[in-house]
């Protein structure tokens, strides 16, 4: 057999080997898998229809999932996103429905997303607050806020163009699929072919050292910050206009929903490792996880358990792969010692 | 003849990577004070931990009364009568002078200290180092001398046979000094063995009955003081051609480049001093004299009390690393590891992170202009690595420190390189590749400021150096003035 031989030549097994090592590939086995066993159980799983429902989901959660992979690569974390989006649906309803224009909406609460982002940013870093402790307080902040301005009660827009924002279609693809691959290809391409993308992950690999090479760390984080709370805003917008209305409760534990499939592909929580290849597939597996449990008509307080277990299997990867990649280092370390000593 | 109270015969130890001690003889007799000397990563400390407890080692023989020793951790050592005083004291300050001196072992009856009998029992022990404070008092009120005399203390106290004493002279005042001799020579008169570990040739030869040299990891030779002169006690501890090792440095300097005016923060007060063009100037001192704390100014990682920094003739705007990158400065620092290397990115991307403006346009990186500028350096200096996409955490120390250099090099602009320790934890055959690219940048007008514990290494490649101590500057020497003893002498007093 060819293919035995060149496996033994080596020519192959590195390639594989390569590939298996890789989490990408490893998460796309993952998601195929889990595909195969949802469409076993579900007839419905495979139709167009549930197809585009479950992109149409996934895009939602991944713009806003893509700026929090850009803050985690750096090192912070944002809980707050959750409640942002909350504040995004309640500044666009308000907006549109004072002045009946939806560009104005989306300025608005862009606008309103650079303001918040740059809040955090700041307390992060001119604050020297810990991320962690500081978003959980601007998160209780924000939806305290949408529910004092709300009295808790929704808002129903009274546009009825706006509900086409986020249900639309352009051809085959829902709108918000095509705006989640505009977001995806416009990170992708800073994370890899700038100096943003760069100093992005020197900062988050080695905050000290980014010090002492001069990098400017508190203005990138700043700068990350408020492009992730645009970008959180934006899926806020598109969440209330999926609603047709501003929920003072939307977005309820979407923090760590988002959190766990970012971490779920491969983004290390202490910064600087991971791709945004690596958040795609993790918040894609996610999202067939939860649209197969509807399609099995679990119910929701079940599917709260499983998203919770899903963050534990996530967290527990994170900490084996730092292991694992220090036991890694270790090994060819002591490899290479042997090897010079032997040439001693 | 006497029987040697310890013996440590052909002694080898490893560390990954480091052959630490290699075939290693050492022995002490009672009543005897043997110095033991060698430049810094000979494996003195070495040699100390493993007679104390505190490192294994891989092979050899280690007696105590013609007994293999068999010392199993620190405190085993101390109960078959070994004390080290480490240079940097062991004591807990927020206790008395009394608990320090009887640490984990207070006399106490039915869980209750006996406090009259351990003020009165310390007492005794502290009137024989002659010590005239209440046991009583803390510890972090005595002065370094004190402090240090409340240890020799301790270790009677604990009838040590051999007491190793590590740079104990290093924080102390002349008279302090002539203080502590009068107290060796009464333990040794006592028949303790002392094992005296020092840079300082003059109070080896004023103290000891024989010296042992060491030196990178081996014994060079066991000799009689009376029988051996300073010059050839050098020449046993530096060994190796210095020539070789440091490159020849003809200075073609020029204009000023840095113009440092009563500079001071936090850590280090009223800096004046300035590095000409094509010039390497070194900052020696010891431990905690203000050195690292000095780059950390001039790169405004520290606040600024006041003073000035000219680069070049123009002053530099405010203290931020960022700033301080703008104006041409580069800083290789002392932790490679922390601060220095970014582990999880390629030796590529570590390069050319403070020079990526130089193949962007708009945005976009040009890959190929990268990668073609970086496989240049990698040649110039040779990095030895696989591939370029190599991660830098499994580079060799000595590679990790070529890429740090090279970080800087690659911009194009770069003014004055800051190198904090350039040669820590690297091996001797990559330390000669280091001082090469050094010299040879100063060669072509880059400045550079180097910060170095090991005099040799300051000696052979500056062309000016100053002292610190205590976060000032105390002395500045030319080349071809500056001497070991001057140093130290001017970085202690």
């Amino acid at each position: 057999m060819p293919l035995n031989k060149r496996l033994e030549n080596g020519s192959v097994s590195g390639l594989l080997t390569k590939m298996m090592r890789s989490e990408i590939f490893v998460l796309l086995i993952a998601l195929v898998l889990l595909c195969v066993i949802v469409s076993c159980l579900s007839p419905v799983f495979l139709t167009t229809r549930n197809i585009m429902t479950t992109l149409r989901q996934v895009s939602l959660t991944a713009i806003c999932g893509f700026g929090l992979t850009l803050i985690i690569l750096v090192g912070e974390i944002d809980l707050s996103v959750g409640s942002a989006q909350a504040v995004a649906g309640l500044v666009m309803v308000l907006v549109l429905n004072s002045t009946g224009s939806i560009v104005l909406g989306i300025i608005t609460a862009l606008l309103v997303g650079a303001v918040y982002g740059a809040i955090n940013g700041i307390l992060v870093t001119a604050g020297k607050l810990n991320s962690l402790i500081a978003t959980l307080g601007t998160m209780a902040i924000w939806r305290g806020a949408c529910m004092v301005t709300t009295n808790a009660v929704s808002i129903q827009s009274t546009v009825p163009q706006f509900q086409e924002l986020a249900t639309g279609f352009v051809g085959p693809f829902p709108n918000a699929l095509l705006m989640a691959v505009a977001v995806y290809i416009a990170l992708y391409y800073m994370l890899n072919k700038t100096t943003f993308g760069r100093y992005l992950y020197a900062i988050g690999g080695n905050q000290e050292a980014a010090r002492l090479s001069g990098l400017p760390v508190a203005r990138m984080k700043v700068i990350v910050y408020i492009i992730s709370g645009m970008l959180t805003m934006f899926a806020g917008v598109l969440l209330s206009s999926r609603m047709a209305s501003a929920q003072p409760t939307a977005g309820t534990g979407f923090e760590m929903v988002v959190i766990a499939s970012i971490i779920l592909g491969g983004v290390s929580l202490s910064g600087g490792i991971g791709t945004i290849a690596g958040a795609l597939l993790g918040m894609l597996i996610l999202g067939v996880l939860q649209n197969g449990l509807t399609l099995l008509d679990v119910s929701s307080f079940w599917q709260d358990i499983t998203r919770g277990l899903l963050i534990i299997i996530a967290v527990f990867l994170d900490a084996r792969r730092k292991d694992s990649v220090v036991k890694r280092l270790l090994r060819e370390q002591k490899k290479q010692e042997g090897s010079e000593q032997a040439a001693l | 003849m006497k029987q040697p109270i310890l013996k440590i015969k052909n002694m080898h130890k490893t560390f990954p990577g480091v052959y630490a001690l290699k075939g290693v003889e050492f022995d002490i007799f009672p009543g005897e004070v043997h110095a033991l000397v060698g430049e810094n990563g000979a494996g003195k400390s070495t040699l100390i931990k493993i007679m104390s407890g505190v490192y294994d080692f891989s092979e050899g023989e280690y007696e105590i009364e013609g007994k293999s020793a068999n010392i199993q951790n620190p405190l085993d050592a101390i109960n078959k009568g070994l004390s080290v005083i480490y240079q940097e004291l062991n004591l807990v300050g927020s206790l008395s002078v009394a608990e320090n001196v009887y640490f984990g072992r207070l006399p106490a009856k039915n869980g209750q200290v006996k406090w009259k009998e351990l003020y009165s029992e310390t007492k005794r022990y502290l009137e024989m180092v002659g010590l005239n404070v209440d046991p009583r008092l803390k510890v972090q009120y005595l002065s370094v001398a004190q402090q240090q005399l409340v240890e020799i203390a301790k270790a009677i106290s604990l009838n040590s046979k051999v007491i190793i004493m590590d740079e104990p002279t290093s924080a102390l005042s002349p008279k302090e000094i002539e203080y502590l001799f009068k107290v060796i020579r009464e333990l040794s008169a006592s028949s303790v063995g002392i094992v005296y570990v020092s840079h300082k040739l003059s109070e080896i030869f004023e103290l000891s009955n024989r010296i042992t040299v060491f030196r990178d990891g081996q014994r060079v030779g066991t000799v009689n003081t009376g029988d051996v002169g300073e010059q050839h006690l050098i020449m046993m501890m530096v060994g190796r051609e210095l020539a070789d090792m440091f490159p020849k440095h003809t200075p073609a300097i020029g204009d000023v480049m840095l113009d440092v005016k009563d500079l001071t923060t936090e850590k280090v007060s009223d800096i004046t001093f300035n590095i000409r063009k094509g010039e390497i100037v070194g900052f020696s001192g010891l431990m905690g004299a203000g050195r690292t704390e000095l780059t950390m100014a001039l790169f405004g990682v520290d606040r600024h009390i006041r003073g000035t920094i000219t680069i070049d003739g123009k002053k530099l705007a405010g203290a931020s690393p960022n700033e301080a990158r703008k104006s041409g400065l580069g800083l290789v620092p002392e932790n490679r590891k922390e601060g220095g290397i970014f582990p999880g990115l390629s030796v590529l991307k570590n390069m050319t992170i403070v020079s990526l403006s130089y193949f962007t346009s708009g945005i976009h990186i040009h890959t190929g202009a990268e990668r073609k500028s970086v496989q240049d350096m990698i040649n110039s200096i040779s990095i030895r690595t696989p591939s370029m996409e190599q991660l830098v955490s499994k580079l060799s120390g000595g590679n990790q420190q070529k890429v740090l250099l090279a970080r800087w090099l690659l911009k194009k602009d770069l003014k004055l390189l800051i190198i904090d320790e350039p040669t820590r934890g690297i091996d001797v055959g990559a330390k000669a590749e280091i001082y090469e690219i050094m010299v040879k940048l100063a060669d072509q007008g880059l400045s550079i400021l180097m910060v170095s514990s090991e005099l040799p290494e300051l000696l052979g490649v500056c062309d000016r150096i100053y002292v610190m101590k205590n976060g000032r500057i105390t002395g500045e020497f030319n080349k071809s003035e500056a001497s070991e003893e001057l140093l130290l002498e001017k970085a202690i007093h």
